[in-house]
């Protein structure tokens, strides 16, 4: 048996030129792509067939993570449309096949396997919860098929999955929490008590803010570890120590609600600081019953989700061609709320995937490789139309985007952006280098 | 011919009929069939247990994770080679259900379900509060380059779909045999009539206990190889919702049949896969199909099978 996943490649001088030129291309048609002002003309000069570009887009619409599936679905369908109307790719229109995976990992990789083996898709692309594409990534990479995740988690860049898996669309949970330690340090406290799932998201959030904070002289006094079968949660309350300045909670699921209201009713008028992750209410109107307490508060948001002051024109762009009001909410119904700090990250590496297609000259299946390389070779990406959540970096040694985070304080039952962090706040060191594996 | 030489012909006809099918059929299609083997031979440990004692456990993803992570966790944290892995795995399964049949069986009926469903949440919650090694509801993907045995490379779309057949076939065969030994004919009179079978002197619970075993392992045995063949391990394969799959095939395929596992796995999973791909409520599809199949098929395809045409099935 041969090893083929860890062994580094033959470089030839072949390789290295096509590296290269690559590279070059890749940095032009990523200026060009993210500029929006040659719409389309990239793609029509190296049209090579109106045959579509199918796309197999891994969706929960059912299961646990229905509500994401929902607004992942909407925003593809927006940037399909859009990328369409600008051109397509290379010429050539994407065509979305869109399968469910159940929020399932079993699932997930029969669903992998169906894009890959029957309806012969291009790439692979989707899917938000870490499980599904734990369970898939195997089989992307024994069918050679890209697998583009908006999952945010730290799964690709740990060097756990494979080379054809890639995060080039979203940041990962650990650079999210990490951006977070100076902010909460400098500004809401020194001494945190953290509330978190007693399960992988939880602890994640547990491990890295604990190391991010603690680099800032800041205390974590107490870690309060919740069962996920829990729906009641004022027991637990007791065991915030009394110094604590700073709250720190992500909790998740349906006891949210509970989980808020409870807390507003253990601390009253008196509250310390508290700082939350959006996760816990994407699709949950901030106006609902309960959540009064959370005035005041604060929540990392990937992407703010209310139209703020000063609104860019690309969030202007990408909200309107989804379809979702100056609230975050779908703009046929105010009380459909969006997923507004996760969902971008689909329209992003659509254009990503695009980029990475014109700059390889991709034409079909036998070209997948060098997709990849040419996405590798990405760097920086502007804040524009095709990155309207804000410029990102990209590491193509680990296959994961960095960016900017948003840090908001509700006011008046409204998020309002309170700060910005710079992309070199979510830097860490590689834990891989993807690109020393063989295909 | 007598019954049993004819079963052991439908046992060899089904096993040559899937090596035909590898080289006939799409590699889509051969792909699905490599997961529906092993998946089969985790509802023919647990047909063992419903179908042929009438036990009906909601605990069974218990055993099938055991296996999972019995290989997953040797193989990620020992750096166990995959075949001692596997031995691992099926060990593990043993272990957990001789103790949760010991604890289990002192309990029938609705309170033998409850039983087995509670433990299999303990072992759920196990899963996830371990996550320092189980990587819990995320789970942890086993690299391509360990999942082989000596040389032969399991990730690969042939050795997989044979790796699978293979230990789909020892326990399709087995569990032929199984039944037919006066062992498995006293299981089936343990579910026909408990009370009956105690008065002629059978030892019913130790007899119950073996099926939890036998059952139990082989549920484990599909779980590690799921694991292997496949690549991943996660606490979702240890929920209610992956005990009530295999209740599903076992009745859509036909309880107490040996060929019913493997005919409710093909079915669900098409049914599945098919009614996917017109609409977001295919689980209420496969519910109807349920509904209809009790309704006017109550002992499965493969009980109709056996009323209509072959009485002889095992």
């Amino acid at each position: 048996m041969t090893d083929s996943s860890n062994v580094p490649p033959k470089k030839s001088a072949t390789d290295k030129s096509r590296r290269t030129a690559l590279k070059s291309i890749a940095a032009g048609a990523g200026v060009v792509a993210a500029s929006g002002t040659l719409p389309g003309l990239l793609g029509h000069a190296q049209a090579q067939s109106a045959e579509p570009i199918r796309i197999g887009f891994q969706v929960h619409r059912t299961g646990i993570g229905a509500a994401y599936g929902r607004w992942y679905d909407r925003t593809t369908e927006a940037v399909v449309k859009r990328i369409n109307e600008e051109g397509g790719i290379n010429g050539r229109p994407i065509e979305i096949v869109a399968e469910d995976d159940g929020t399932d990992p079993k699932r997930g990789a029969e669903v992998v396997e169906k894009f890959a083996n029957q309806h012969k898709c291009d790439l692979a692309f989707g899917t938000l919860f870490s499980h599904v594409v734990f369970g898939s990534a195997p089989r992307a990479g024994e069918l050679k098929i890209p697998y583009f995740v908006v999952s945010e988690g730290h799964h690709v860049a740990s060097g756990k999955l494979n080379r054809y898996t890639l995060q080039p669309g979203i940041t990962d949970v650990k650079s999210q929490v990490e951006a977070m330690g100076p902010f909460i340090a400098n500004n809401l406290g020194k001494k945190v008590t953290m509330i978190f799932p007693d399960f992988a998201f939880g602890h994640d959030h547990r491990d890295y803010f604990t190391a991010a904070f603690e680099n800032q002289g800041g205390t974590i006094l107490e870690k309060i570890a919740i069962p996920p079968t829990e729906t009641s949660f004022t027991k637990y309350f007791p065991k915030i120590p009394r110094d604590t300045e700073v709250i720190y909670h992500v909790m998740v699921g349906p006891a949210v609600l509970t989980f808020v209201k409870e807390l507003g009713e253990f601390f009253g008028p008196s509250k310390p600081e508290i700082f939350g992750f959006i996760d816990s209410l994407e699709a949950v109107d901030l106006a609902s019953p309960g959540l009064e307490f959370l005035e005041g508060t604060y929540f990392w948001e990937g992407m703010p989700r209310y139209a703020q002051a000063d609104q860019s024109e690309f969030d202007k762009t990408y909200r309107a061609a989804v379809g979702v009001d100056e609230n975050g909410a779908s703009v046929s119904d105010p009380k459909d709320v969006s997923t507004y700090a996760h969902m971008f990250g689909c329209w992003e590496t659509l254009y990503v995937v695009k980029a990475g297609m014109e700059a390889s000259g991709y034409k079909g299946p036998d070209d997948r490789q060098k997709l990849i390389e040419a996405v590798e070779a990405m760097s920086d990406m502007p804040h524009s139309n095709e990155h309207p959540q804000g410029a990102k970096r990209f590491n193509g040694k680990t296959h994961q985007t960095f960016g900017h985070q948003y840090i908001s304080k509700v006011d008046n039952g409204k998020l309002v952006l309170a700060h910005t962090t710079s992309i070199e706040d979510t830097l860490y060191e590689d834990e891989v280098d993807y690109t020393k594996q063989a295909f | 011919m007598n019954n049993s030489m004819r079963s052991f012909a439908l046992h060899l006809f089904v096993l040559a009929i899937l090596v035909v099918l590898f080289f006939t059929v799409s590699e889509y299609h051969s792909g699905n069939l490599a997961r529906i083997l092993v998946l089969s031979v985790y509802a023919m440990g647990y047909n063992l247990l419903f179908g042929y004692t009438g036990l009906l456990s909601l605990g069974h993803a218990l055993f099938f994770a055991s296996g999972m992570y019995g290989l997953g966790l040797a193989m990620q944290h020992l750096g166990t080679p995959a075949a001692p892995a596997m031995l691992v795995g099926l060990i593990s399964a043993f272990v957990v259900s001789a103790v949760i049949g010991f604890l289990a069986l002192r309990t029938s009926g609705v309170a033998f379900m409850i039983v087995t469903l509670m433990f299999a949440q303990a072992g759920y919650l196990t899963i996830l509060l371990a996550g320092k090694y189980t990587r819990g509801d995320e789970g942890f993907v086993i690299p391509q380059a360990d999942r082989a045995i000596g040389s032969i490379d399991l990730s690969q779309s042939d050795t997989r779909y044979f790796a699978a057949l293979i230990l789909f076939a020892v326990c399709f065969l087995f569990i032929g045999w199984l039944v037919q030994t006066r062992f498995g004919k006293t299981l089936v009179a343990i579910r026909e009539n408990p009370e009956r079978a105690r008065m002629l002197g059978y030892d019913i619970q130790r007899h119950k206990l073996l099926a939890v075993i036998i059952s139990g392992t082989l549920s484990g045995a599909a779980g590690a190889a799921y694991a292997l063949l496949f690549g991943y391990a996660g606490a979702t394969f240890s929920t209610v919702q992956y005990s009530i799959y295999p209740l599903l095939w076992v009745l859509l395929g036909g309880a107490g049949t040996t060929i019913g596992p493997l005919i409710g796995a093909i079915f669900m999973t098409y049914l599945i896969d098919i009614s996917s791909e017109y609409t977001n409520a295919y689980m209420l599809i496969a519910g109807l199909a349920l509904i209809f199949l009790t309704l006017f098929a109550p002992h499965g395809l493969a009980g109709v099978l056996r009323k209509k045409w072959l009485p002889w099935l095992p």
